[in-house]
């Protein structure tokens, strides 16, 4: 084990998750991811990646198995708890989820105000990271104003806002198109340079190869590749 | 708080037409149940205006004379259901027909009526039992010859504030509950309509609590509004009745119209707390 492993941000031990209807989506998943770690999270369609993220954001508990994160702990974790942890994660999803009635800053700005940020720390914060995102000059668009690209980086701004340590991300890039999509995937990587890990799900696999980053590679709800483990991808 | 009520008051400006549908909607909910409400006070009013007519008169025999009616007066003064005692004596009785019964005045020209003690019961005295009791009370003095209270006539009251009381209960708990799913409906949609704002507000972190809050004024809001429009709409209501059909009304007394219109704010609270916490339990 390395020193970076020991420092876990985020851990998943056996965790198996069971839907009434559709079976098992996980099997026995366990793994770690490290302080300021970029992990993607790769597979086929129905492989389990998004239920491993929302796992590690409590939108859902595991069937049995531990999911751990930031000392928040599935077996025990209580809403308010729960409500705590995500002040201090930012998650991201393909279809953006902006709300189309709000400007890019007030769409920013809902993530401080609804966890009851002062009203005179949010415009400061929102404009930074709305600068961080290169999106300054579109703070008043809305979202139907903007590009996809521009969207998810509004939604990406929103999650930045409360300085997380863990940035979770379901296929940001995957409503975009080629040109957008390196530019949503370099600011993430300057987003982890300065400090955040990630865990992002893809299909992209073009993203991933030329990315040299841990890959964790998914089959029917098992681990089937950690290339932390092995340097070699399997098959 | 400060944002609690900016929030409540953004759903206003948001959405104004839902906003608007959903206290009219209150607004005509209640209006229902208060015109229905109105109707019930009126009959138990116009009831009540009859039953204090309920009357027993006991008729004294010719030549009783006055010191044995006033000792007997005083004694049935004091049973417990009696509220008043009134001695009408032979004239007095004579000058009453007269004036009541002004189309047969010639016939009372010269006749002789008999004395009476008339009786008078309190309220929740009034019924058929209890009249026939006292009635037989007072027939068991020797002077008294006869004593009248028209007994058809009081148990066909009797009946009729039964089946008013009865069909009263269950239309007015009909109406509310109609109400009240009325209003739980459309607070849902409400919510509903908000559903992605609630989505988002959960996953960056906001606690139910915070969530709740503006829904719950909002709520609030709504059910007072629409509670004081149908408080107005009935006020109208019963003022065109009481214009065109020259019925006189009687209308809520300011306690039961302040308690209509709290009563609107608790279903308003209550339905978004429900409304919203259905939707909670979910994410
Ligand atoms: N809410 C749910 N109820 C029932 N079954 C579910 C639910 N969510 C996911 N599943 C099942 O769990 C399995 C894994 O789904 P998941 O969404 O994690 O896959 P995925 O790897 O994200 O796929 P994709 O690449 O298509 O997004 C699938 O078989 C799916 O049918
Ligand atoms: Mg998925």
């Amino acid at each position: 084990m390395t020193a970076a492993e020991a420092v876990g941000v985020l851990r998943f031990d056996r965790v198996t998750k069971e839907y009434p209807r559709s079976g098992l989506a996980l099997h026995e998943v366990s793994f770690r991811v490290a302080k300021g770690e970029f992990v993607f999270l790769t597979g086929p369609s129905g492989a389990g990646k998004s239920t491993i993220l929302r796992l590690a954001y409590f939108a859902e508990r595991p069937t049995s198995g531990l999911v751990r994160v930031s000392g928040v702990n599935s077996e025990h974790a209580s809403r308010r708890e729960i409500s705590k942890l995500r002040r201090r994660l930012g998650i991201v999803f393909q279809d953006f989820r902006l709300l189309e009635d709000r400007t890019a800053e007030e769409n920013v700005g809902f993530a401080l105000e609804v966890t009851g940020v002062p009203r005179a720390q949010i415009g400061p914060k929102v404009s930074r990271v709305l600068t961080q995102v290169g999106l300054a000059a579109k703070a008043t668009a809305f979202p139907r104003e903007l590009s996809g690209g521009e969207q998810q980086r509004v939604a990406i701004a929103r999650a930045l806002v409360n300085d997380p340590f863990v940035l979770i991300a379901d296929e940001p890039t995957g409503n975009l198109d080629e040109r957008a999509t390196r530019g949503v995937f370099q600011l993430l990587r300057e987003i982890n340079a300065a400090g955040t890990a990630i865990i992002m799900a893809t299909h992209d696999l073009d993203l991933v190869r030329h990315a040299d980053y841990r890959t964790l590679e998914l089959n029917r709800g098992q681990i089937v590749f950690d290339s932390a483990e092995s340097p070699e991808p399997a098959a | 708080m400060r944002r609690t009520v900016r929030d409540a008051s953004a759903a206003f400006t948001r959405a104004p037409l839902l906003t608007a549908l959903s206290i009219t909607t209150i607004a005509f909910s209640l209006f229902a149940f208060g015109l229905f409400g109105l109707v019930a006070l009126n009959i138990r009013a116009a009831l009540q205006g009859v039953e204090e007519r309920v009357e027993i008169r006991a008729f004294v025999a010719d030549g009783t004379d006055a010191q044995s009616l006033a000792a007997a007066a005083g004694d049935i003064d004091a049973f417990p259901e009696v509220q008043s005692v009134n001695i009408v004596t032979q004239d007095q009785a004579l000058a009453r027909a007269r004036t009541e019964l002004t189309e047969f005045s010639d016939v009372f020209q010269s006749g002789v009526l008999p004395a009476s003690i008339d009786v008078k019961l309190k309220p929740g005295y009034r019924d058929p039992a209890t009249v026939a009791r006292v009635s037989a009370r007072l027939k068991s003095y020797p002077f008294v010859d006869d004593v009248r209270y028209g007994e058809d006539w009081l148990v066909q009251l009797y009946r009729l504030r039964n089946i008013a009381g009865v069909a009263g209960l269950a239309l007015g708990l009909a109406f509310a509950a109609v109400a009240v799913i009325i209003i739980g409906a459309t607070i849902r949609m409400a919510v509903l309509s908000r559903a992605d704002e609630i989505s988002i507000m959960r996953l960056v972190g906001a606690t139910d609590g915070f969530i709740r809050r503006p829904f719950l004024l909002e709520g609030f809001a709504k059910g007072i509004l629409g509670g004081l429009l149908a408080l107005g709409l009935t006020w109208l209501g019963m003022h065109l009745i009481d214009r065109y059909m020259h019925f006189h009304t009687v209308f809520f007394s300011p306690a039961m119209a302040a308690a209509g219109v709290v009563a609107g704010a608790l279903i308003g609270v209550l339905g978004s707390s429900v409304a919203v916490g259905r939707h909670l339990r979910a994410l």
